[in-house]
């Protein structure tokens, strides 16, 4: 029987766009399936931190030097996604020294370039830093965005011939006997970009080789077809801050504990993080205690966070993964590392794979280790090219910020736009239409907003992860009505409207968690728009009953 | 030594404007002062009027937001007033306003479209906005600009339509005369009208005002009124749509957008100008930063009295006294009430602003569904003093007014301007009242 693809893969996070992209430059005719938007799972609800590997330093070797290559590869495969800021260990006076000498043994060892700051110097680096700190390391730790890299994996994919399904969710495996065969998935609104309102269906699709790459909820698939996947899924939440209070990766150095890392992200500075276990990744307490934990426990290092404006926070969960033999108790102690767990040798059943815990930062060697070990399975002699070939956006960046004119937008938004677009940027930007910007916030403009609704449909959730328009200060207040008009008239009022009032919704969700001072006057105002200038809560077009025109005033005529 | 007034009203938003004017008509004779920070929220709404839209359990649109206000519960500022000081409130803003407002010929609501496409109830309506309400049965063209991408007249149109208007509306987009900025500001566009500067369309130069006409006449059909983006000139509004107006032979009228919005700009400079006329004297720019209280007073029975407020004023701190004070600083948005992690207060007076313990039960999950954070402010007596915890007045001469007061969420039921003109004018002249006695 002749299949519908090679290889299907579920799950849209990093690990499952970098092996559809693996996958598909080997020439693998390749299948990703994602319930959600790409990115909906926990990767794009992670701290954005590229790591150098220095958080390993101690604990975990083999990781930290993961880390520093694939740190190395991403600066050139992905430069457009990657900002370069550095990163810094720092002592405080009650920090022990023994640690400290640990960390800087620890990053040499693995060939992570490491240098003592005092005190004095890592406040010439970070004037906000408290001025009892005592010492720092300094490493090259970076940003990541994760929307970005993971969408430039998913449009590579593409590139090379693979079917990329959003908003498709896996609800069965196919299995026969000891051989999975296929899965069968709910497209939310039929197959293609999602277009709201547009009826659901439901399609199998039959592969030679299924990947489970769905991270927290690879228990979830496995049980479809009686496979026990021990995922131990691990909650911890960011804090988003409205400005850079530092432009470099502040790290406490000391043995893990909660909120211990700041990372510098676009025009914001993240806050970072708690780890709980949690019996369901889909649905767990988002709690205050942990808000007001970042601020408390960061500001011993960064004392000015006490002050200043959060404008929202959020969760993501760890998949976290347990071989059956062991046995931790503290999420904080289960390893890093990543699983590949290969069901025939495992349980018996062939035909699949499931890939569980790991990190964002490592995804593409992960990917590839995943990828060799299908190509065996299917008998695929390939190599990898991942590690050498830059991602769409990346290619001839120097000839690009040497070489491009401004698209007569005023410099710093087109330079936002170019850093995000990266070598894109003149396909995307040169219109001769009015690029007038969408997104103040954010500077972003009609073009790429309109870019990103050609690559995701009606979602501006979607269009959202791939611009940053609506995630800034105003956190949507200003911009959720513009997107929602960009969507028309290539898609009817009626789906821009609900694509509206679902970005709306998601843009509040964060905010829940930021509501006071500054991003509460922020609420207010955004209610006010939308409620009072726009009368949106109060539509009369979604009502049931036809509004009585005729009984109100007529101005006189 | 401090700077003497009769009445000093802290803050000059819409409340507080109304506060100042009313205290003045109420005792021509009184010292009238006005003390305001930053720019109102004027700048950000939309310039309507409105009274009360939806009942308080979301039923409406009303038709007549009158009839309704008893309905409304004990604690609401419009019942603390009274529905005859509401009635008498709103005839003083139509004096103030004059010819620039319209909609006090009936007690109805009038529905007015919005930028978004949905229509909005509200009590009065600048006379820009006249020819457009959704209750006039003439059929509409509304025309947005490319380069003002928050009014997309194709998708306004649709929704209206969807929303069930009782004609036939269409949307056209082009490009603005002489806007050659994809990022010129929205004021950029009034001037070019007010002005009617020389522009070039098509290899030829002509004033802003014809090019804009010639543009438009293009893309008319049988449609006897034309809507735009409230763009159609700062300075001299009524001009410039009268002129499009008898150039394309149809009525002309705008849609509240914004922020910024300048029909709220406009009616900012309407208040303003009267504050001046009737001697009230502003002082801008500067904010209330403390009080004190007369020293050595025991507490009246009706709480303690200020003696002064103190102005900052660029760094030196002013003394600032009078006999009656209304405070009009305005809500979560103006800061007359702001918040920290651990609780919501009035900055200057430190009044008593009922809320939850825990910040986790100042909203719920639905973003439209009943936020308590929207009533955030003070509770008043019935003579709109802030009364403290255990329900007396917190100061014996301080009345609050406008969007400090809490107990209503004007998003949900279109009361914002309503309230702060009534409460405005209560404040205003009780404050005035009580000087002269
Ligand atoms: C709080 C936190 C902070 C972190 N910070 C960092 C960091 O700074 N640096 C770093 O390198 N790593 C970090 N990580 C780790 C990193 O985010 C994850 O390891 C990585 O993103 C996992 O990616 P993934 O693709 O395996 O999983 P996911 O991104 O979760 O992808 C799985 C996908 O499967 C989809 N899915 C689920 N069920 C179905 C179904 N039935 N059908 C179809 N699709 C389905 C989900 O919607 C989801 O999109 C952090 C993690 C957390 C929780
Ligand atoms: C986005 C938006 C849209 C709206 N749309 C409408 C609408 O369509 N229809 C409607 O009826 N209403 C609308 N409203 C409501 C209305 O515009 C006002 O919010 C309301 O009338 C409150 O006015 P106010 O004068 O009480 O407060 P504000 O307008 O907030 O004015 C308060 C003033 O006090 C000043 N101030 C604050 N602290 C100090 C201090 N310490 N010292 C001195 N001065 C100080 C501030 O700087 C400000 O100028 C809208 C509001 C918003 C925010």
């Amino acid at each position: 029987m002749a299949t519908d693809t090679d290889v299907l893969v579920v799950g849209g996070g990093s690990t499952g766009c970098g092996i559809a992209r693996d996958l598909a430059m080997r020439g693998l005719e390749v299948t990703l399936v994602e319930r959600g938007n790409l990115t909906d799972g926990t990767t794009g609800r992670m701290h954005g931190l590229l790591h150098s590997g220095g958080r390993y330093a101690v604990s975990d070797r083999a990781s930290a030097t993961e880390c520093i290559e694939e740190n190395e590869i991403l600066r050139e495969i992905a430069g457009h996604c990657v900002e370069l800021t550095g990163g810094l260990f720092v002592q405080r006076p009650e920090d022990s020294d023994a640690y400290f000498e640990e960390k800087l043994e620890g990053c040499r060892a693995c060939d992570i370039p490491a240098r003592v700051l005092s005190g004095r110097e890592a406040r010439e680096v970070e004037p906000y830093l408290a001025t009892d700190v005592k010492r720092a390391i300094e490493v090259p730790d970076g940003a990541v965005d994760p929307f970005r890299l993971c969408v430039a994996n998913a449009i590579d994919a593409r590139a090379h011939g693979a079917r990329i399904e959003t908003h498709a969710e896996v609800i069965d495996l196919l299995r026969e006997g000891d051989d999975v065969y296929g899965v069968e998935v709910r497209h939310d609104s039929g197959p293609g970009t999602r277009v709201h309102r547009t009826p659901g269906s439901t399609e199998e699709i039959t592969a030679e080789y299924v990947v489970n790459a769905t991270g927290a909820w690879a228990g979830r698939i496995g049980a479809m077809a009686d496979l026990d996947v021990e995922v131990r899924p691990s909650k911890g939440v960011m804090t988003i801050m409205n400005v850079r209070q530092v432009d470099t990766v502040i790290n406490r150095c000391r043995p893990k504990g909660d909120a211990d890392i700041i990372v510098p992200h676009e025009t914001t500075a993240i806050l970072g993080t708690t780890d709980e276990e949690v019996s369901d990744p889909d649905d767990y307490p988002e709690e205050e205690w942990e808000v007001d934990a970042m601020i408390d426990t960061l500001s011993e290092l960064v004392p000015i966070l006490t002050e200043a404006r959060t404008i929202r926070s959020f969760w993501g969960v760890r998949p976290l993964y347990e071989p059956p033999e062991r046995d931790t108790r503290d999420p904080t102690d289960i390893t890093r590392d990543f699983f590949l767990l290969d069901h025939a040798e495992r349980d018996g059943v062939a035909g699949i794979t499931s890939i569980v815990g790991g990190k964002f930062t490592t995804y593409r060697a992960m990917a590839e280790e995943i990828s060799d070990h299908v190509c065996e399975k299917l008998g695929v002699n390939a190599s990898c090219a991942t590690a050498t070939e830059p991602l769409p956006g990346s290619e001839n960046l120097e000839i690009l910020e040497e070489g491009m004119d401004d698209f007569g937008l005023r410099s710093p938004i087109a330079r936002r736009s170019k850093q995000r677009l990266g070598s894109r940027s003149r396909e995307v930007l040169e219109t001769d239409e009015a690029n007038p910007v969408i997104c103040a916030c954010e500077g972003v403009t009609r073009a790429e907003v309109r870019d990103a609704v050609s690559q995701s449909g009606s979602d501006l959730n979607a269009v959202r992860i791939r611009t940053r328009a609506s995630m800034g200060n105003c956190q949507g207040g200003f911009c959720c009505g513009p997107m929602a008009n960009e969507l028309h008239p290539k898609y009817d009022e009626p789906t821009a409207r609900a694509a509206l009032d679902e970005l709306i919704q998601e843009r509040w969700k964060g905010q829940r968690h930021a509501l006071w001072g500054e991003q509460l006057s922020q609420a207010m105002l955004n209610y006010a728009l939308f409620a009072t200038t726009m009368n949106r809560d109060e539509d009369p077009a979604d009502a049931a009953e036809p509004l009585e025109y005729a009984a109100f005033d007529h101005g006189g005529r | 030594m401090a700077i003497e007034d009769d009445v000093l009203v802290v803050g000059g938003g819409l409340a507080g404007a109304t506060a100042a004017l009313a205290a003045k008509d109420a005792d021509p004779d009184a010292r009238v002062r006005l003390v305001t920070y930053k720019q109102s929220t004027l700048r950000h709404a939309s310039g309507l009027i409105d009274v009360l839209g939806y009942g308080p359990d979301g039923d409406g649109p009303l038709v007549d937001p009158f009839d309704a206000l008893v309905n409304l519960p004990e604690s609401h500022p419009y019942r603390r007033v009274g529905v005859d000081a509401v009635r008498e409130a709103l005839s003083f803003f139509d004096g103030v306003a004059g010819d620039a407002y319209a909609g006090n010929h009936t007690d109805r609501n009038a529905l007015v479209p919005t930028a978004g496409g949905t229509v909005k109830p509200t009590a009065r309506y600048p006379a820009a906005t006249a020819a457009g309400l959704a209750s006039d049965e003439r059929d509409a063209l509304f025309v947005g600009f490319e380069t003002l991408p928050a009014f997309d007249a194709p998708r306004s149109a649709s929704h209206l339509e969807a929303a069930g208007v009782p004609f036939s509306t269409r949307g056209e987009t082009v490009s603005f005369p002489g806007i050659d900025r994809d990022d010129a500001k929205l004021v950029r566009y009034a001037h070019l009208l007010d002005e009617d500067e020389r522009v070039r369309t098509s290899g030829r130069r002509m004033g802003a005002r014809t090019a804009l006409a010639t543009a438009v006449d293009a893309r008319l059909g049988e449609e006897s009124r034309i809507g735009f983006p409230a763009v159609l000139g700062d300075e001299r509004p009524a001009e410039v749509r009268s002129y499009l107006a008898d150039a394309l032979g149809v009525d002309v009228f705008e849609v509240p957008t914004g922020p910024p919005s300048l029909a709220g700009m406009r009616l900012e400079d309407v208040l303003f100008d009267a504050l001046s006329d009737d001697g009230v004297r502003v002082t801008a720019g500067v904010p209330v930063i403390d009080y004190e209280l007369v020293a050595g007073g025991a507490s009246e029975s009706d709480g303690d009295r200020i003696d002064h407020v103190v102005v900052d004023r660029h760094g030196s701190e002013i003394p600032h006294r009078a006999d009656q004070y209304v405070l009009a600083t305005g809500g979560l948005v103006g800061k007359g009430v702001k918040s920290d992690r651990d609780g919501v207060f009035e900055p200057i007076f430190d009044c008593h602003v009922p809320q939850a313990d825990d910040r986790y039960d100042w909203f719920v999950d639905d973003v439209f569904g009943e936020q308590p954070y929207a009533r955030f402010g003070l509770e008043p007596d019935r003579d709109l003093r802030p009364l403290d915890p255990n329900g007396e007045p917190e100061f014996s001469n301080l009345r609050a007014a406008g969007a400090v007061l809490g107990g209503y969420d004007f998003a949900a039921e279109k009361s914002g301007a309503g309230v702060s003109i009534a409460t405005g004018y209560v404040a205003g002249t009780r404050a005035a009242e009580e000087v002269s006695r």
